[in-house]
């Protein structure tokens, strides 16, 4: 039929497609994107233009400074020399004052090995927890091995000191399954008790025996400093503040009045203060609170008090989680005939954990990045050092901006790492159907 | 017939403490609170002890002595005379007022940043990412001495102003930006300028009830009643207080006194000029705060020619600040400042009881102002008069707001993600257009997310504005926390003192809190 119709009126019809056409100039590629999140309206233009305007002054003051920065010279008159009067950094405060950055300046320079073979550790310990899906499950006997491996490389001293404290959780763990089974209160006093008598055995050893050389040498802890100090502050108080933190929500959300106001008492009360007070107890107070005679590290005192900070701040975070649970979930335990250890243990903290990990790791990060405050009680961590030592110094007096910037991108790595994979963790553990 | 029977009467028995759930809870609390009073007499003990051995006790009374030393950043009067309570409620106050205007300066940035982060714009949105990411992820503490190195480090000194060719210039002849603060026009209030200022705060008041009273309007009878009325209410008074008091009750000719060895009686303001720079004369002029026609008559000689503030060879000028008029003139009599400047009708009683002899000089100063400005100006190497305000507080301010304006756009953000995207096209397929569903549907929702997180946003601020100590800022933290502890080494009584007061603040901002959360709370059932 179509034959007969197209011979009758000799109409053209095309039997061929015609190739296809490029779209027009302004849909397509770049411009189309352009005009859609740029030029969309008169307002959206003027937002662009000025935020064009702000990105242009912003490279064109700091790129020269970059580009042309000098990473050779032994002071900060040198660099200008060098730079003879152009625009440019002087990196060459960091290259030169690079270990004082990372280890401050007093831990001895043939051991700098020892830290970074402790940070490096760090990561094949951290990597079974963070990965815990994808990385065999026996990894994490290194990671519990990893605090007293740490200790020792950083710290040095006898070696019997960290096997006698690894020795003693042992015990209490030995302890805790023996009698677990038959009373949990058997089990639990029993294991810190077994976990005590190993400690104060091994302690009495140590100190009969180290008398000679050892191994790695002894560094004492007012020598830390640099970034290792902010990083050593950071983890250590970030994982004594976990069990902690947990502890402290159970008791809050306890039936026991006493128990409960205890823990409403402290957490109220360290929410409610600046760290820094918390730091000035560690540095003037805490001292008048402890058995006469005895001398306390500076070190260990602003780790017990930012312990004591962050641990009722990941309470909050926990008693969260441990609200937003379905009253079900408690009352199935409660119909299991599960006594309050196994319930909490077994079905209401890995569920509310879950739930906890994004504002946990807020805290952790939070944390870290209040780590700097110890420099105002003049413990020289990174910004300590910057503020102290090197920017004091004749060579380096008034390299202001390479300084400040290399310490917030230390930071800034670090802090953004870690809230990345807290996302990345999120997504992974969504249960839900989105 | 029924029977009760009444279960079998248990007897109490010891084991029952530890394995009947019923007794269990009293036996742990029992050890809870006795391992808690042990503690507490531990450390009780170590303290006496320690204190005996140190020879100190437990005692407030030095906040009743002398500080001894200087705040240069306060808002109520203090001197190194004061006591250490003064100088901690100084530090209070300084507390408050760095907290506040972080708080007002973080929300607007916050805000801006949240919604601008939601914006269609591909590159406005990443940069305000960009900004979110780099703030929130960098201590508080070192963005705090980046900004104070920028205030105190690279800021010209106040001689860079001064010379011929002088390489900084005041901003609008007002504001001056130096490595010693920046120094802004104060205000002085004349007759009548508490007036005005009332009247301008009722306006804001009548202001926002007439919106309210228009809403109300439109939506219980559908009437809309003009918005400009609004603006109206809010201008008009304000303007005519203000003519009415410049125009009739303030309209008072002025003269500038000063000794008769500086000038003759008749000399006119021009000649008054020129003979202060042949005779080099220092002048100490003597501000009185309360008397707009005193900053009327200082900014009327750095007007003359021979005040050109960049030449070095200019007229050299202090000010005095007095509170009263007659203290001023007491002032003058002794001969401690040497111009002031008094209403035209006491002018000649004034100028011939002084003893040394005096003249009054005739000028255009008319007390006509309700409202004036007292603008700085340098005097030798340092500005003086206005208000200063100290690198220190700047950079604790614009540190915090910044900081803490990046974690309240995340705030503000979540808070507009979370309205389900069925509300604006519910909204939409009404027919509301995009402002006003901004505006009546998701705001008022998103305000319920996100206002709870924005005062602890707040609570954060003020607990990190302790963080002024690294910037030699006096706060509380500074003073009390600081100084004081450090002079009189009552460790333990100020720390204390310092918790507490912090604990209030805290206590009360999360009190309002849970008081705000109650009434805006989902009502359900």
């Amino acid at each position: 039929m179509s034959d007969t119709t197209s011979q009758r009126t000799e109409a053209f019809v095309r039997t061929d497609m015609l190739p296809e056409q490029a779209p027009p100039a302004t849909q397509t590629g770049i411009i189309k994107w352009g005009r859609e999140n740029l030029f969309s309206g008169v307002a959206n233009s003027a937002l662009t233009v000025f935020a064009f305007i702000a990105i242009y002054f912003i490279l064109m003051s700091s790129m020269p400074w970059i580009l042309n920065g000098v990473w050779n010279a032994s002071s900060i008159r040198e660099c200008r020399e060098l730079l003879e009067g152009a625009t440019g950094g002087c990196f060459a405060v960091l290259t030169e004052r690079w270990n004082q950055l990372l280890f401050g300046f007093k831990y001895p320079n043939d051991e700098y090995w020892r830290p970074t073979l402790a940070f490096a550790l760090l990561f094949i310990a951290v990597a079974p927890v963070m990965f815990y899906k994808y990385l065999p499950s026996k990894m994490l006997l290194f990671t519990g091995l990893y605090p007293f491996i740490a200790f020792w490389l950083i710290w040095g001293g006898p070696v019997l000191a960290p096997i006698f404290g690894l020795l003693g959780f042992v015990a209490g763990y030995l302890v805790w399954s023996r009698f677990v089974a038959n009373s949990f209160a058997v089990g639990f006093f029993g294991a810190i008790a077994a976990a005590l008598v190993t400690w104060w055995v091994g302690g009495i050893i140590t100190n009969s025996v180290s008398a000679g050389d050892t191994l790695l040498s002894a560094v004492p802890s007012r020598d830390m400093g640099g970034f290792m100090l902010n990083l050593i502050l950071g983890t250590v108080c970030v994982s004594l503040s976990l069990p902690l933190g947990i502890a402290l929500a159970l008791g809050r959300q306890s039936d026991m009045p006493i128990i409960k106001w205890i823990c409403v008492v402290f957490i109220e009360f360290v929410r409610g203060v600046p760290l820094i007070t918390l730091l000035f107890v560690a540095n003037v107070v805490l001292a008048y609170f402890l058995p006469p005679g005895t001398t306390f590290d500076l070190i260990l005192r602003v780790i017990i008090m930012i312990t004591m900070f962050s641990s009722a701040y990941i309470a909050e975070v926990i008693r969260g989680a441990l609200a937003a649970l379905p009253r079900g979930q408690y009352e199935a335990a409660d119909s299991l005939g599960l006594d309050y250890p196994q319930a909490m243990r077994l079905i209401i903290l890995p569920q509310a954990l879950k739930i906890s990990i994004p504002g946990i790791v807020n805290v952790a990060v939070g944390l870290f990045k209040d780590t700097v405050l110890v420099s105002v009680i003049s413990m020289f961590d990174l910004l300590g050092m910057i503020r102290g030592p090197i920017l004091a110094s004749t060579e380096w007096n008034g390299v202001y901006w390479e300084l400040f910037g290399f310490a917030s991108l230390l930071f800034f790595v670090v802090c953004y790492g870690i809230s990345q994979y807290s996302q990345w963790l999120e997504r992974e553990l969504a249960t839900d159907h989105r | 017939m029924t029977t009760m029977t009444d279960p079998p009467q248990e007897s109490f028995r010891l084991s029952m403490l530890l394995n009947d759930t019923r007794y269990r809870s009293y036996t742990f609390q029992f050890i809870a609170l006795i391992v808690l009073v042990a503690l507490f007499a531990y450390l009780g003990s170590n303290l006496v002890q320690n204190l005996r051995a140190a020879g100190l006790n437990i005692s407030y009374e030095f906040l009743g002595e002398p500080a001894g030393y200087d705040i240069n950043q306060r808002l109520i009067e203090y001197e190194s005379q004061s006591s250490h309570w003064r100088a901690a409620i100084v530090g209070i106050l300084n507390t408050l007022l760095v907290a506040f205007l972080a708080c007002v300066t973080a929300t607007i940035l916050g805000v801006a940043a949240g919604v601008l982060r939601l914006s269609k714009n591909w590159l406005v949105s990443k940069l305000m990412a960009i900004y979110v990411e780099a703030f929130r992820n960098v201590p508080v503490l070192i963005w705090i001495i980046i900004i104070f190195t920028v205030m105190t480090a690279v800021l010209p000194s106040p001689r860079a102003f001064r010379g011929e060719d002088a390489t900084s210039s005041m901003l609008l002849d007002s504001l001056a930006f130096t490595s010693q603060g920046v120094f802004v026009p104060g205000l002085v209030f004349g007759t009548g300028g508490l007036l005005v200022v009332l009247t301008l705060l009722a306006s804001i008041a009548g202001m926002v009830f007439y919106g309210k009273y228009r809403t109300k309007k439109l939506y219980d009878e559908g009437k809309e009643l003009p918005g400009w009325v609004g603006w109206a209410i809010l201008i008009v008074p304000t303007i005519l207080v203000y003519q009415a008091f410049s125009l009739t009750a303030g309209q008072v000719e002025n003269r500038i006194i000063v000794p008769s060895e500086i000038a003759a009686a008749d000399v006119s303001l021009e000649q008054f000029g020129e003979r202060l720079v042949t005779d080099k004369t220092n002048i100490n002029y003597c501000v009185v705060t309360d008397s707009t026609a005193s900053a009327l008559g200082k900014k009327m000689l750095l007007g003359l020619p021979a005040m050109e503030l960049t030449n070095p060879d200019a007229v050299k000028m202090k000010s005095t600040r007095f509170f009263s008029m007659d203290d001023a003139k007491t002032a003058f009599a002794a001969g401690s400042c040497n111009m002031l400047v008094v209403p035209a009708s006491e002018a000649a009683n004034f100028a011939s009881s002084v003893e040394t002899g005096a003249v009054a000089l005739a000028t255009n100063v008319k007390d006509n102002a309700p409202i004036a400005f007292d603008t700085p100006y340098l005097a030798n190497f340092r500005f003086t008069d206005g208000i200063t305000v100290r690198g220190s507080l700047i950079a604790l301010w614009f540190a915090l707001a910044i900081y803490t304006g990046a974690f309240i756009a995340e705030n503000v953000r979540a808070g507009i993600q979370a309205i389900s995207k069925g509300q604006t096209e519910a909204a939409a397929s009404l027919g509301l257009r995009p402002g006003r569903i901004m505006n009546l549907v998701v705001l008022p929702q998103a305000l319920r997310v996100i206002i709870p997180p924005l005062i602890s946003q707040y609570l954060n601020i003020t607990k990190n504005s302790s963080l002024a100590i690294a910037v030699g800022y006096m706060d509380i933290t500074g003073t009390l926390g600081g100084i004081t502890l450090n002079q009189t080494g009552r460790a333990i009584e100020c720390v204390l003192l310092l918790m507490l007061f912090y604990l209030v603040i805290s206590l009360s901002i999360s009190g309002v809190m849970n008081i705000y959360n109650n009434a805006v709370k989902l009502k359900e059932r």
